[in-house]
């Protein structure tokens, strides 16, 4: 796909509103790549800033239980696209959604939908940690004391389970009373992604985790992450390819607000379809 | 030199040199206030002062001046000015000496101060003591003592009394004018109820059979106060009798020791801070007005912190930021700066006669046309200051609600939590210490405003305190003293200035202590909250 083809479309959709689907859907009859056992379904999914275009008709579906990386230059829409699966882009004033997304078959968009549920089912882990200003333990406890759950022991539980599942329960155990604020930026982050599981969502989303961390915690976040598959849904956001290759089984290439192609993690580093695509991850561009 | 003032050194030595200056000024200000104020109690030696001109006087130095261009008769060079005492006597506390006038200075071991419930101090000697109608010459070595003794027990009788009359005859009195508004709430409402009427009239003969009782135990008490007494020479050998239920305390600073001294600073301190005032203020404590103040700050606090924050929260949080929002600010900014009487003004109109009045025609109906919160009263005067300081505790939270990071609130959404949920949990705690930042400026100003409250409900003298054994307790409707109202009263007020001037010096200084002490707490519990709640990551 040409860079150009995009910014045309652009031009010629914004300002119309409605009653446009049908037309792209006959310029693009591609849909998206069947993938065994899908948990999410994304079709058809237009984003506009205000009059600015930040998704255009993205079709894909995103398998339970494995873990699939969104790869692309800055500012192709990865952060955008992700944050559509727990509609934290209704927080932005003049942020339109069309198209459809669904999860178990049940639309998001829907207006019988309750936004804190979704967001339940749907957890997520920011690109730079950002625990809350309170002890170790409340920061896990977080998810569970807005459910309601006040028990002590039943919260015990939970923030053990969870300290543990994130590979900190060994480095914190002693001090779990102490602010999150005196972690390190590598541990702060499992400690995010601690408190993320604790809700036991679904699907877990990870906007570039690893993007302020060191090597060393990079490499604890990836092995969580393969650890973490078995239980959820992984869908993670990176731009570094060789952190993609390492940790997906499902790979998206995504360029200025589309998908240009999306396959298993193995096809699109070793033998991916598009031309494009394989000057990224060969490095030529990005 | 255009050097230094490329690199900049000259202006780090003038900002320092300005900084320099004002905390210069901070201090000297201080030093002042606390070596006037503080100084003035100590029991300092009294001098015998023998004039050219055959009078004598016992005085305690307290300033000395150069004369400059002096009527040249005296010839001296220098005057002091001295304590004499003996208001009943002299007419005035002070006098003013010329130096050249002095015959002889000594100071005899044992003159005497006696501070008294009346006419302030006395100094003189002791020429004897009256105990049961048995004289004890003053010239007893054991005499001076046992009229400490005497005086204590006249002080605890003094306490007794005041037990009674604060205690069994307030309460009487309570009583009586709650079935008197009783009997007149019948006579309003129209009821003819006369089973009732003859039960409220019962009741207040009862009471005042109970005051005749009460009256009786007074008249013995007083009685037994007044029996013993002192006979003392002054200076110039003017024979007074007092009776020593009107001594405070005495004491003979000549023969104490330093430790003896500082004790009995210790022990005149404490009277001050925890005692009534006595004279029209210029003696005794100023305890009801460190209560005043400190409850009124109080109270201002505990209605400003939700009202600014709740303010703060809409502003920042839930408004639609626009040309609206941006007015608003604005107008908040411009209240902060409005002059503080103006708020005064606002609180009597709408406050005391607004509100007041309505909620005395609702339910204190029996009491009109006196008015219960239809006048002046601590709840008016508080509520005057949060207004006047509610913009500070506004602008300061909407600073931390501002500085709160965008993504931690994204953090708690993302987990499910609702908006209110995340402004509750995880906006607001993060926000505190800058809301308590806002509360520190409240109080700072709030405690040093006196205008607005001498028209809301700040008295010379009150009373009763605002909180008492009476239900229900703290009774927000009263007038109340204020430390503030109080350097104003006895400063530029007072009949006897002079003699007030100590006061002045040592109620400011406790004013500026209690904003200290009010600051240094919210500050402590700021860095408790900012140590648990440290914003800076990794
Ligand atoms: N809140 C926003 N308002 C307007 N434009 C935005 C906003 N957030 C992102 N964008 C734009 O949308 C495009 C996609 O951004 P983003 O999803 O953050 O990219 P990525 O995460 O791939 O780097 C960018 O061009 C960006 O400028
Ligand atoms: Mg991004």
């Amino acid at each position: 796909m040409l860079s150009g083809e995009p910014m045309e479309r652009q031009e010629f959709r914004a300002p119309e509103i409605n009653g446009v689907a049908p037309a792209p859907k006959a310029k693009k009859p591609e849909k998206a790549k069947p993938v065994p056992d899908p948990l999410v379904k994304v079709e058809d999914l237009s984003l506009f800033y205000g009059t600015k275009q930040a998704l255009q008709d993205i079709n894909m579906n995103i398998p339970r239980r494995q873990v699939t990386a969104f790869i692309g230059p800055s500012g192709c829409g990865k952060s955008t696209l992700l944050r559509c699966f727990n509609r934290l882009n209704d927080l932005i004033d003049d942020c339109r959604i069309e198209g459809e997304i669904s999860i178990n078959g049940k639309s998001i968009f829907n207006s019988d939908v309750d936004i804190t549920d979704l967001r339940k089912r749907v957890g997520m882990v920011f690109q730079k940690s950002n625990p809350f200003p309170k002890s170790i333990y409340e920061n896990v406890a977080y998810g569970a004391r807005i459910a309601g759950i006040k028990k002590k022991s039943v919260l015990d539980d939970i923030v053990e389970k969870n300290l543990k599942r994130a590979a900190l329960w060994d480095e914190v155990n002693d001090r779990l009373n102490d602010s999150a604020m005196g972690l390190s930026g590598g541990q702060q982050q499992r400690l995010c992604i601690a408190r993320a599981i604790a809700v036991e969502p679904d699907v877990l989303l990870m906007d570039e985790p690893c993007s302020a961390l060191d090597p060393i915690a990079t490499a604890k976040i990836e092995d969580l992450v393969t650890e973490l598959k078995n239980k959820f849904t992984i869908v993670i956001v990176t731009h570094n390819m060789q952190q993609a290759a390492r940790v997906s089984d499902y790979t998206a290439f995504m360029y200025i607000g589309d998908i240009v192609e999306f396959d298993t993690t193995e096809k699109i580093f070793l033998n991916p379809a598009k031309k494009h695509t394989e000057d990224y991850v060969s490095g030529k561009f990005g | 030199m255009p050097n230094l003032w490329k690199a900049g050194d000259a202006y780090i030595w003038i900002s320092g040199l300005a900084l320099m200056v004002t905390l210069v000024m901070i201090g000297g200000l201080l030093f002042l206030i606390a070596t006037k104020g503080l100084g003035s109690m100590w029991p300092a030696d009294i001098g015998r002062y023998e004039l050219r001109d055959g009078s004598a006087y016992l005085g305690q130095l307290r300033a000395r001046e150069s004369v400059r261009g002096g009527d040249g008769v005296s010839g001296s060079e220098f005057r002091v000015k001295l304590k004499i005492g003996n208001r009943d006597i002299y007419g005035l506390d002070f006098k003013w000496i010329n130096e050249g006038d002095v015959k002889s200075r000594d100071y005899p071991r044992d003159a005497v101060v006696l501070e008294r419930h009346e006419w302030g101090d006395y100094h003189g000697y002791l020429k004897e003591i009256r105990k049961n109608g048995q004289v004890i010459p003053g010239t007893d070595p054991e005499a001076f003592s046992v009229l400490l003794g005497l005086i204590r027990d006249a002080n605890r009788i003094h306490e007794r009394i005041l037990k009674i009359e604060k205690g069994e005859i307030g309460d009487i009195n309570y009583g009586i004018e709650k079935q008197r508004l009783k009997l007149k709430g019948l006579a309003v409402r129209g009821e003819h109820n006369p089973a009732k009427e003859a039960e409220y009239r019962l009741k207040i003969k009862e009471y005042e059979g109970r005051y005749k009782t009460s009256e009786a135990k007074l008249e013995a008490l007083y009685a037994e106060l007044n029996r013993n007494e002192a006979v003392m020479l002054s200076a110039g050998g003017n024979e007074k009798t007092i009776p020593l239920g009107k001594i405070v305390m005495a004491h003979r600073p000549n023969s104490m020791g330093f430790v003896e001294k500082a004790g009995f600073y210790v022990k005149r301190f404490w009277g001050f801070v925890s005692d009534d005032p006595r004279e029209a203020n210029t003696e005794g404590g100023i305890f009801p007005a460190i209560f005043g103040t400190v409850l009124m700050v109080l109270i201002m606090s505990i209605v400003v912190m939700p009202f600014g924050i709740v303010a703060a929260l809409y502003l920042r949080e839930y408004a639609r930021q626009g040309v609206m929002v941006r007015i608003v600010r604005i107008c908040v900014n411009n209240l902060a700066g409005v002059p503080s009487i103006v708020f005064g003004v606002f609180g009597v109109g709408f406050f005391l006669y607004g509100i007041g009045g309505i909620i005395d025609s609702v339910f204190f109906k029996e009491a009109l046309p006196s008015p219960t919160f239809g006048t002046g009263g601590i709840l008016w005067a508080s509520l005057t200051l949060a207004l006047l300081t509610v913009p500070v505790v506004i602008v300061a939270t909407e600073e931390g609600l501002a500085a709160v990071p965008r993504n931690i609130r994204e953090g708690s959404l993302a987990l499910g939590a609702t908006k209110f949920e995340t402004t509750w949990k995880v906006v607001i705690p993060s926000a505190l210490p800058a809301i308590l930042t806002g509360l520190i400026l409240a109080v700072a100003r709030a405690t040093g405003e006196v205008a607005p409250l001498m028209i809301t409900g700040v008295v010379k003298l009150a009373p009763d305190l605002p909180i008492d054994g009476h239900f229900p307790f703290l009774h927000l409707e009263r007038k109340f003293m204020h430390l503030g109202f109080h350097i104003y009263d006895l400063g530029f007020q007072s009949p006897n200035a002079e003699a007030a001037k100590p006061m002045v010096f040592m109620t400011a200084f406790l004013l500026i202590l209690i904003v200290v002490v009010l600051n240094i707490t919210a500050i402590v519990i700021r860095n408790r909250l900012r140590k648990k709640y440290a914003t800076s990551a990794v």
